[in-house]
């Protein structure tokens, strides 16, 4: 199947997206002037000579790691398996997702040192995970210059109410949902780009199978809806019945939308496609694996040809099963032990 | 006329659109295909190549077997626009700015040089009002963009921004730094079904 048939971003285009943030942002230009509301973007970075980290810039970035894998990494080794894979970014951590949930204890944002080496040791973007409302930690790696900030329910959330005001930054962010009220808000709140949560770590992508189904089972009934339920809809979800207006025009979350959590093989990632991600994060899937380089690089040729069944084939076929990571059932893990359910 | 976008990774859906808008203003009638396989690339009347990543699709490039007929076309006169990577992946030359390494061109049908990530990070990513020849005033967004240096007197320079080459062309070849397809300004795309009339 072609992108431009299941996509109505073909017919309405990015620039529809950008103008439609902007002109909610005059229409509340008046609250803003009175610091009544700083939710929303500055619509006079339009009008400048020369911006930097306009939101055209920020919903921009993500559009370009489209039909791409980012790796999840720990040090420079891997991110130099990354970029030789075809990787379209990577992610370090302090440890992976999988070795984070053995460790237990508080995980925070990764060595800057490290996420430094990373950054001159390869010519890829470099992204990195923040705390959930850790504002601070977030300003730390704008201020290093990583590409894009992932606020992550993978580390222990610094705040159990509110995410970070993304509006206020130069760099753009990731964050994850399981549903689409979550998606709305994190965009609401200035997210450039979204993925689902999974099950991180534990190498069992049922439960980012879940987590795309609903968003787009809820896109859909948002468009069967008459008008009021979808006022009503958008109460609920807690976000503004505009942007709730934005994705029943697309039939899609309004911002690139990866899948991430418990992918683990070429297959996994192809099929995450097929269910209509823009592309994948891999965590521990790659460099807990027993052949790193081998499914690096047959999990980027699942991506990008996912709707050609003989290349996902020979992507499979690249790998062994024997080497995959051997996996957490879901139902095994405690409730407490469940990272989805964090930042909602 | 059939129009192709190279579809192995990155802003490929966002050229299909401004590619359909340019050929609808155009009163050209256009069908606008994706092409990721050898045999997508007969027929082609003109072709897009857009952003991304440049190693993964050169990677992709050379697995999917795509890279080779493509280079013949172009080789060949078929109007081609790269974007950004995409004009990494036509050069014949490309670099990393801040290692100086050396990348392996995938296509390598135009003589220029393409300096990857110029303008620096995502946090230095910028947009900016740009003269291009030809066209007039067009608001430029640049993302980690790169320079198109010229290697030789064939290749003409229709934009600059403070002073570096960010759009040139040579004969059936336009390149580009900068993101027309992030902006509603469907002219550059019109100057290549233009070229392919």
């Amino acid at each position: 199947m072609m992108l431009s048939q299941r996509d109505r971003l073909v017919e309405v285009g990015f620039d529809a997206i950008v103008t439609f943030f902007y002109k909610l942002a005059e229409a509340a230009d008046k609250l803003k002037e009175e610091g009544l509301w700083t939710y929303l973007p500055d619509p006079s970075e339009t009008l400048r000579e020369v911006a930097t980290g306009t939101l055209r810039v920020k919903l921009g970035f993500p559009v370009y790691q489209k039909g791409g894998v980012i790796m999840d990494v720990t040090n420079t080794e891997q991110a130099g398996i990354a970029e030789d894979a075809g990787a379209v970014a990577v992610m370090v951590l302090d440890k992976l997702p999988y070795d984070i949930r053995k460790a237990g204890g508080v995980a925070r944002m990764a060595d800057v040192n490290v996420i430094k080496e990373v950054m001159n040791s390869i010519s890829l973007p470099v992204m990195a995970k923040v705390r959930i409302g850790h504002f601070v930690e977030a300003k730390v790696l704008e201020a290093l210059g990583v590409d894009m900030i992932d606020e992550s329910e993978v580390l222990t959330p610094a705040d159990e109410k509110h995410h970070i005001n993304k509006w206020q930054f130069k760099v753009p962010f990731v964050n994850g949902a399981r549903n689409l009220g979550e998606a709305l808000r994190r965009i609401s709140e200035g997210a450039s780009m979204i993925r689902t949560k999974g099950e991180a770590g534990t190498g069992n992508v049922a439960e980012a199978v879940r987590h795309m189904k609903t968003v787009m089972r809820e896109l859909k009934e948002l468009t069967a809806m008459p008008e009021e339920d979808r006022v009503l809809k958008a109460r609920e979800m807690g976000v503004s019945y505009e942007l709730v207006e934005l994705a029943v025009r697309l039939r899609r979350l309004p911002v690139v939308n990866f899948a991430a959590g418990g992918i683990a093989t070429p297959a996994d990632a192809a099929l995450m496609m097929w269910l209509g991600a823009d592309g994948v994060f891999v965590g521990s899937g790659i460099f807990k694996s027993e052949d790193p380089r081998q499914r690096a690089e047959a999990i980027v040729l699942a991506t990008s040809l996912w709707s050609e069944p003989e290349a996902v084939l020979e992507a499979q076929s690249m790998i062994s099963e024997r080497k995959s990571m051997m996996g957490i059932d879901i139902r095994t893990l405690k409730p407490e032990e469940l990272l989805q359910v964090r930042g909602e | 006329m059939k129009l192709g976008v190279l579809a192995l990774q990155g802003g490929i859906v966002e050229h299909v659109h401004m590619l359909r808008r340019a050929a609808e203003r155009l009163g050209v009638s256009a069908e606008v295909i994706e092409v990721r396989k050898p045999s997508h690339v007969e027929g082609l009347r003109a072709l897009v190549i857009p952003g991304g990543e440049s190693t993964a699709m050169y990677r992709l490039g050379k697995r999917t077997g795509v890279a080779e007929p493509l280079r013949e076309a172009i080789l060949e006169g078929l109007p081609t626009l790269g974007t950004c990577a995409g004009a990494a992946l036509l050069a014949k030359e490309v670099e990393d700015r801040q290692s100086g390494r050396k990348y392996e061109p995938l296509l390598a049908v135009a003589d220029f040089k393409v300096v990857r990530n110029y303008f620096g990070r995502q946090r230095e990513s910028f947009e900016a009002e740009l003269e291009v020849k030809g066209i007039g005033k067009f608001r430029g967004v640049f993302i980690r963009a790169p320079v198109i240096v010229p290697r030789s007197d064939s290749v003409a320079v229709l934009s600059e921004y403070k002073g570096e080459p960010v759009m040139v062309k040579q004969g059936n070849v336009i390149a580009t730094a900068f993101h027309p397809e992030l902006t509603s300004n469907t002219k550059i795309h019109e100057m290549l079904i233009e070229m392919a009339r």
